[in-house]
């Protein structure tokens, strides 16, 4: 199998706390004045020429969030954040604004060239010929989006893809119709926070009964020194509309922890699909724990209408604590909510992460499939809830989440919720915990193969129910990354 | 949403603040440990949804009131009124209203090696075994073993020699007894010394329509190379309050075999916290749960591994009937050192009555890596299949429905080891199936 030598691969080439996505893009670049206050909320929607609805919007989440508390229950440990020590927006210096991707500084586009994210149309397009499929990208440097590929020919189809910046001003019906509808404003600490304070993001509108005619993506690049990164990203499917979008992050490698609190929401309205993949890859930290991203993200989903469906996909590699609870509400009768994670933790990384399946509908099914894989002295929890509400009768969920364990000195920890709240439900949930297999590890290595590339072989068989879920691109990315994460972890 | 929780206190809670504060002030251990535990309760109050251990039992809205200090029962009634297993054949105690009554108990002709006396009369004659009380600590506050650490005057001391073997078993009956609503709190103690065996049975009932409450707590010590079976049954009466904690410290090469059955109470909550201690112990945490009408019970359980190659077992079948509420949390801790723990947990709920209600939470933390653990947890109706194939060979749908809860029950049941329990525990299921029949 060429993919699971690539992986092999990767480990021999790449050092235990290499980080390759580390570089950091030398920059002019603007900033709002450190620390959270009303001018800064006042000072980003201004940079952002927002309508006066959108300002009143965010000072409303910002005095919320001042008399909020941040959650203690996830099991990750970290200093106090200062929220008054951080830059809440910073942005590339302009020179006039890019008019066309040939506007854009250079030393942008050669950082993301550097990270393998095309977004330069005509490169893209090569790469048709060349057999890789087509992905539309959206590249959101620190708090601005600096290019989204492929605008026009999306507009043909009648999809709307644009910074949501752009879409408030150019949308805002659509944006103030969606908004806050799944995760609200007060939802929590750092959903408020990122209400308040959110630059950019990505806006995607599917209309009734199209299929998006290629994969939409965006690509999250934290550059600056001490600054939060605050996302924001709404996708709705209108009735029938497919839509599958993929979401990746780096950032460089510095000593000091960075924080990133973004929000998703999706929207699906009746037979309406939406697929979302995330591969995270946040810098991690050192090998000994020394810096990272702190990575808190709200993401929830909203099954609105009947018989939609909504399907999260993740890749946890990155960040020194992640902090992520991709849910599906099933309101619609029929509809289905789908979590597939694979989550990896090595060094000194904090992993809770986890879903929520809330059905609310008549016959609405749910199915997650966790992996979880602890190395090194790191934490690695799944925390999920499924519920069915007393109306919602024939609902059924199926959980399966397995951890694997490597080296003594991490944990794995399972810590789901079942509340069936009618006699109809049928809930099934397992979790197994345990280390590779010596019996495995005997029978591979015994045809030739060292211990790293055994375990290589065995954490991908391990995963592969998840993998299989990405789209290809991210398939093959995302195999290289797990192998990248665990290296280091064996013998 | 996440404002200060300003601690205003709950009648109940009140009442039971100042119920410790006439507690007599004894300037010695156990004296300390109570004010300690006073204080405690008096600091954090009741549990509610927002303490995690609780979440799912939130005393602060089930308890309304609490009730004034059980006085002493009346032996008469106190006799007619202890009727569970008294077909098997065991040395009976009987503790009323939290204590012991001498009538009741056979004390007499005890086996070698069996000592047993009431915890007041340990107390009094300031006997060493009394400073193990308390010795066992959850590690976390746990409001109703406060309060009975607190409150609990007195209970039953069992204490087996090393070696001793013990066929009979002991049964402690919890009685409640009287016409007025009142809280009885007990507290005992079990020490089984190395390479001895017991079987230690503990029931629980009470007059019906009588919202009393019920704290009881127990303390085991299993020694090396012991085997210790505990058997539970619970069938206090619908509008009663029951609240237990079990709580078990385990030494090396042990075998520990629990078994609780939850049938009754309004609101019933029972904890087990065991800590393994010594290595290659086998532990099996076994319950069944039946509930109808409003009825809402919670099992909870905490298994901490602390030394290596450890297996526990943990199987928990519930029945939900009508409106009823079960609740299963358990959770096994897997400490770096126990390397080639083995622990599997199973929770199973049938819920039979549309409006009941299944809350699961089964949890698993583990920081050593040479270990085997999974969970697994189940909730739905009857399977449909298995009803039509049953009714299809004239079995009436209430008779086939008891079948095949009967089977499911009798899974959990089926891991008792003594005879006549095991009996005597089947036979209480299939009351409760005709009683619903």
């Amino acid at each position: 199998m060429p993919a699971v030598q690539e992986t092999v691969e990767q480990v021999r080439s790449i050092d235990v706390d290499q980080y390759k996505y580390g570089f950091f893009t030398d920059i002019e670049s603007e900033k709002a004045a450190k620390g959270l206050t009303e001018e800064t909320v006042r000072f980003i929607s201004a940079k952002k020429d927002e309508p006066e609805w959108m300002l009143e919007w965010r000072l409303e989440a910002f005095r919320r969030w001042q008399t909020m508390r941040e959650p203690d229950w996830a099991r990750v440990n970290y200093p106090p954040i200062d929220y008054q020590e951080l830059y809440y927006y910073a942005a590339p210096k302009k020179k006039d604004g890019p008019k066309s991707i040939d506007d854009i500084d250079p030393e942008i586009l050669a950082t993301y060239e550097k990270l393998g994210i095309p977004l330069r149309e005509r490169d893209a397009l090569l790469g048709i010929e060349s057999g890789a499929s087509r992905v539309a990208v959206d590249a959101v440097f620190d708090s601005v989006s600096v290019a989204t590929t492929f605008k026009e020919e999306l507009a043909k189809a009648g999809v709307i893809f644009m910074p949501i910046s752009e879409a408030i001003r150019e949308y805002p019906e659509l944006v103030k119709k969606y908004l806050g509808s799944v995760v609200p404003v007060t939802d929590n600490f750092f959903a408020t926070l990122n209400s308040a304070v959110f630059s950019d993001g990505s806006f995607v509108y599917v209309p009734k009964g199209v299929r998006c005619p290629m994969e939409l993506s965006t690509y999250f690049r934290i550059n600056e020194r001490n600054t939060g990164q605050f996302e924001r990203t709404l996708i709705i499917a209108d009735e029938g509309a497919y839509v599958s979008y993929l979401e990746g992050c780096t950032a460089p490698m510095r000593d000091e922890n960075q924080l990133h609190a973004a929000v998703v929401e999706l929207v699906a309205l009746a037979d309406a699909e939406i697929k979302y993949s995330t591969v995270q890859n946040w810098y991690p930290g050192d090998s000994q724990g020394k810096g990272g991203i702190y990575n808190f993200v709200t993401k929830r989903g909203d099954c609105r209408g009947d018989r939609s469906k909504i399907s999260w996909t993740q890749v946890e590699t990155g960040s020194a604590i992640t902090w992520k609870y991709p849910s599906c509400i099933l309101r619609g009768d029929e509809s289905r909510g789908e979590f597939y994670s694979i989550a990896i933790s090595n060094g000194y990384q904090q992993v809770d992460s986890g879903t929520k399946m809330i059905h609310l509908g008549k016959n609405t099914t749910s199915r997650i499939i966790s992996k979880g894989i602890a190395a090194g002295h790191s934490d690695n929890t799944y925390r999920g809830l499924v519920s069915a509400h007393r109306k919602a009768t024939g609902a059924r969920n199926f959980t399966n989440c397995d951890s694997l364990l490597i080296g003594d000195k991490c944990g794995a920890h399972t810590v789901p919720y079942i509340e069936s709240k009618n006699s109809s439900a049928q809930f099934e949930h397992e979790a197994t915990t345990s280390k590779i297999s010596e019996d495995q590890l005997f029978y591979c290595q015994q045809r030739g193969l060292d211990p790293e590339e055994a375990t290589a072989l065995i954490v991908n068989g391990f995963v592969k129910d998840v993998l299989q879920q990405l789209p290809m691109e991210f398939a093959v990315e995302a195999q290289k990354l797990i192998s990248v994460s665990l290296e280091g972890s064996v013998g | 949403m996440n404002a200060d929780i300003r601690p205003i206190r709950t009648p109940a809670e009140q009442a039971l603040i100042a119920e410790l504060d006439q507690l007599p002030s004894v300037n010695d251990r156990l004296g300390d440990l109570r004010l300690a535990a006073a204080r405690s309760f008096e600091e954090n109050g009741l549990p509610h949804r927002r303490v995690e251990e609780w979440k799912y039992t939130d005393l602060r809205t089930l308890m309304r009131d609490a009730v004034p200090v059980a006085g002493t029962a009346a032996v008469a009634e106190a006799d007619a009124r202890a009727k569970l297993l008294r077909e098997v054949e065991a040395r009976r105690i009987v503790v009323a209203n939290g204590a012991v009554v001498p009538e009741l108990s056979d004390f007499s002709a005890l086996e070698e090696g069996l000592t047993l006396r009431s915890l007041a009369d340990v107390i009094a004659s300031g006997d060493d075994v009394a400073a193990r009380i308390g010795g066992i600590v959850p590690g976390r506050y746990d409001a109703a073993l406060a309060l009975n650490t607190a409150l609990a005057k007195d209970g039953v001391v069992l204490e087996v020699a090393p070696g001793a073997h013990i066929e009979r078993p002991i049964h402690v009956v919890h009685v409640f007894a009287g016409s007025a609503p009142a809280a009885s709190f007990a507290r005992s103690l079990v020490v089984v010394g190395e390479g001895a065996t017991l079987t230690y049975v503990e029931s629980f009932e009470g007059p019906a329509g009588i919202a009393y409450q019920v704290n009881s707590a127990t303390e085991f010590y299993v020694g090396d190379e012991t085997h210790l079976d505990v058997v539970r049954l619970q069938e206090e009466s619908a509008s009663a309050i029951h609240l237990s904690t079990l709580l078990f410290e385990v030494g090396r090469r042990t075998q520990l075999h629990t078994f609780t059955f939850a049938m009754g109470a309004a609101v019933a909550r029972t904890s087990l916290y065991a800590t393994l201690s010594g290595e290659d112990s086998h532990i099996a945490f076994n319950g069944a749960t039946l509930l109808k009408d409003r009825q809402h019970s919670d099992s909870t359980l905490f298994v901490d591994h602390k030394v290596p190659g450890c297996e526990s077992r943990e199987l928990f079948k519930t029945v939900l009937d009508d409106q009823s509420r079960g609740v299963f949390q358990g959770k096994i801790v897997v400490r770096q050192a126990a390397q080639k723990t083995d622990g599997r947990m199973m929770s199973r709920a049938l819920v039979l009555g549309d409006d009941a209600e299944m809350d699961n939470k089964p949890e698993l933390e583990i920081f050593a890596d040479d270990v085997q653990c999974g969970h697994g947890a189940t909730c739905g109706a009857i399977d449909d299949e298995l009803l039509f194939y049953l009714r299809a060979r004239g079995i009436p749908l209430k008779e086939a429905q008891s079948l095949l809860v009967q089977a499911f029950v009798g899974e959990a049941i089926e891991t008792v080891e003594h005879d006549g329990l095991r009996e005597a525990l089947i036979a209480c299921a299939e009351g409760w199936l005709k009683a619903r029949a």
